[in-house]
């Protein structure tokens, strides 16, 4: 019988527009419930709330809230990500992915601080708070000149970042997969050397307890 | 039989072949009798056989021996700032078998363990849905289960080695891995009781920890495979795995299985948030980047012998260890070599060959003691092979950080001692 139902189900879901939901379990979510936990944001700016800040308030929030782990200039301290600079290091051995050198869009950004950040106390930033440190961290990855711009929920997500079209979708399946089927059996190679050890790298803990 | 058993007998088989192919050279020692010193192990009764040990609840959730204390997760401490934005690894040159146990599942937190009230817990689902829900956990248990077991690996898992080895250990080099049966509501019944409406074709999945996570998972996989899950290996799911919800997402980088799963928002677009936008995109040679890069590609590493799990016995009979597994489907095959890929031989794959599942394998050989570059090399049931990893920076260069499932090298010498490296 369980196993009839299940099936039963999953035709189902795939029917749009169902009447009333299969099972009758669970309860409607009340608008303030929703409004509590439904606050990411997507890059058409779909879920930025009321509010506004520019980069000089937002540098002073800045100094407060995040640049002991950040940076005064969002340079980073010690091993603490760095969230400004980077520009034009992708393709470098060490590249610095930030804001300004990596992130596609700025919506992102805002989303993350607000949900996630600062670290050692997450959900206390408001909107204004919010709007104001992304600006500031424009500024600090050189995106804007202008300490008074004002960011908002009307403009965000018309600020184009960079890096935006430097993305693409996976394309593993066609340019990898087809190509990596060696499995050569026997007299592979002629001879094989040692190319690289990783004793003497020095960054392995203390195998004294394996 | 047991699966301890099995190999047990399976090896013993094994010795009884090689011994007579061997002739007296290693025999001599295991058959010659009536000479030596005797072996107190023996001769003298231990205090476990004197005494009477511990009663039943002496210890109500049982614990390994003591002297398996060394056996345990393992974190690289100069990798991250602070151990609540951090991982740790699986041990995995200390287990067999295909199953990881609960509390040596690698740990991988962006705000530390959530230790979450279950009567607290609620699954909200909203969005493009024709019915926004609140879900208890008592009602997520009347919903009809499946039980599966999966692996889930870290998206990052061998990531510190794109630019050579680094690090000396398979628990470093590949414990961003474990593979448990998860008990759990398939998520497309969860979204029928929403009622999906046509234009959602994302989901947004969040967690209920400090980080409050978040990842975009398309509507196709959302439908097909994926599990809210409540169990692994069957009790609750630890709190550093999710407890009390998690999200299973079969093949899937491991980023995606949101822990603490407290939300799912049904949307038309994807939400190129900071776990698939900062991270989780694989930067290439020439600065673009890959994103959405979500299935796990075949791999396979030998867990024994291996710098952590150095050959102690000397020559002779040995076993060769090893996991392969596949976020396209089961591992029909792997291949083993010991003179760094000159010739290759086929492993003995044991247990069961599950879907996305850790597949166990064996090479059973006689050692003459001589060096060894020892490589293993998954085939999966797509027909892809495993890549060695000089193929993979050909594709991708040294920065993707991500996705390396490239063939690893281990350094065997003389003493038995094992190193990580690389080859020409
Ligand atoms: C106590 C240290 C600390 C403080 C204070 C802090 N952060 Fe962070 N921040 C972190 C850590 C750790 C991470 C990485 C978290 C992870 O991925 O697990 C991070 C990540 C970030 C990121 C994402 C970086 C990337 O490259 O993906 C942004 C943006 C950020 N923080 C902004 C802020 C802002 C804005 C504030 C102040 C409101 C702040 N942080 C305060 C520690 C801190």
């Amino acid at each position: 019988m369980l196993r009839f139902l299940s099936l039963f189900i999953a035709t189902l879901v795939f029917t749009f527009h169902v009447q009333a939901n299969p099972l009758g379990l669970g309860r409607t979510a009340l608008p303030v419930e929703l409004a509590a936990w439904n606050t990411d944001v997507r890059p058409d700016g779909m879920g930025l709330p009321e509010g506004s800040g520019n980069a000089a308030d937002g540098e002073v929030i800045f100094a407060e809230k995040c640049a002991a782990c950040h940076g005064d200039f969002a340079e980073g301290v010690d091993r603490w990500p760095a969230l400004a600079g980077g520009q034009g290091s992708l393709q470098d051995a060490r590249p610095l992915k930030t804001l300004g050198s990596y992130w596609p869009y700025l919506s992102t950004s805002w989303d993350y601080i607000y949900r996630t950040m600062p670290f050692d106390a997450p959900a206390s930033l408001g909107a204004d708070e919010t709007y104001a440190i992304v600006a500031y961290l424009l500024f600090a990855n050189d995106l804007i000149d202008d300490a008074s711009f004002v960011l908002n929920r009307e403009n965000l997500a018309d600020i184009v970042l960079p890096n935006t079209e430097f993305f693409r979708d996976d394309d593993r399946a066609t340019t990898e997969y087809p190509v990596l089927t060696d499995a050569c059996m026997d007299n592979c190679k002629p001879s094989v050397t040692i190319t690289k050890r990783a004793t003497g790298v020095g960054v392995t803990p203390d195998q004294a307890d394996n | 039989m047991s699966e301890s058993d099995k190999t047990l007998s399976a090896r013993r088989a094994f010795l009884q072949g090689s011994l007579a192919a061997v002739g007296g050279v290693a025999a001599g020692k295991a058959i010659a009798g009536g000479e030596g010193t005797p072996d107190p192990a023996i001769t003298e009764i231990q205090p476990w056989r004197s005494t009477l040990g511990p009663g039943v609840d002496e210890v109500a959730y049982g614990q390994p021996s003591p002297f398996e204390a060394h056996v345990k997760r393992r974190n690289v401490p100069w990798l991250t700032a602070e151990t609540k934005s951090s991982i740790n690894f699986t041990p995995l040159h200390q287990l067999d078998g295909i199953i990881t146990p609960n509390g040596l599942c690698f740990e991988r937190h962006h705000s530390g363990v959530a230790e979450i009230d279950p009567s607290l817990h609620r699954l909200m689902v909203h969005g493009l849905v024709e019915r926004e829900l609140v879900f208890t956990l008592d009602d997520l248990m009347r919903f009809p289960r499946e039980n599966h077991v999966y692996f889930m690996e870290c998206t990052a898992n061998s990531g510190m080695e794109w630019r050579g080895p680094q690090l000396n250990g398979v628990q470093y080099t590949h414990g961003m891995i474990h593979n448990v049966m998860y008990t759990g509501i398939p998520l497309r019944l969860i979204l029928a009781e929403a009622g999906i409406k046509p234009d959602g074709k994302w989901l947004l999945a969040e967690g209920g920890d400090a980080a409050a996570m978040t990842r975009s998972i398309p509507m196709e996989k959302a439908l097909d495979d994926c599990l809210v899950a409540f169990a692994q290996n069957g009790e609750a799911l630890r709190p550093e795995n999710g407890y009390p919800l998690r999200l299973v997402l079969p093949g899937w980088e491991g980023n995606m299985w949101l822990k603490w799963l407290r939300r799912l928002e049904v949307g038309d677009q994807p939400w190129h948030h900071r776990e698939e936008t900062s991270k989780y995109t694989d930067l290439m040679a020439d600065g673009t980047a890959r994103r959405f890069t979500w299935v796990m590609d075949a791999k396979s590493v030998i867990t024994n012998p291996s710098p952590q799990a150095p050959i102690t016995h000397g020559p002779g009979a040995m076993v060769l260890t090893g996991l392969a597994w596949s976020g396209h489907g089961t591992i029909p095959r792997v291949d083993v070599t010991l003179d760094g890929g000159k010739n290759w031989h086929l492993a003995r794959i044991d247990g069961p060959s599950l879907n996305k599942s850790l597949h166990r394998f064996y090479f059973d050989f006689v050692w003459d003691g001589g060096e060894m570059l020892l490589q293993s090399r998954a085939h999966d049931s797509t027909g892809y092979v495993q890549p060695t990893k000089a193929a993979l920076r050909e594709f991708r260069g040294e920065n993707s950080v991500y996705h390396n499932n490239g063939i690893q090298t281990w350094h065997v010498n003389q003493s038995g001692e094992v190193e990580n490296v690389e080859i020409s």
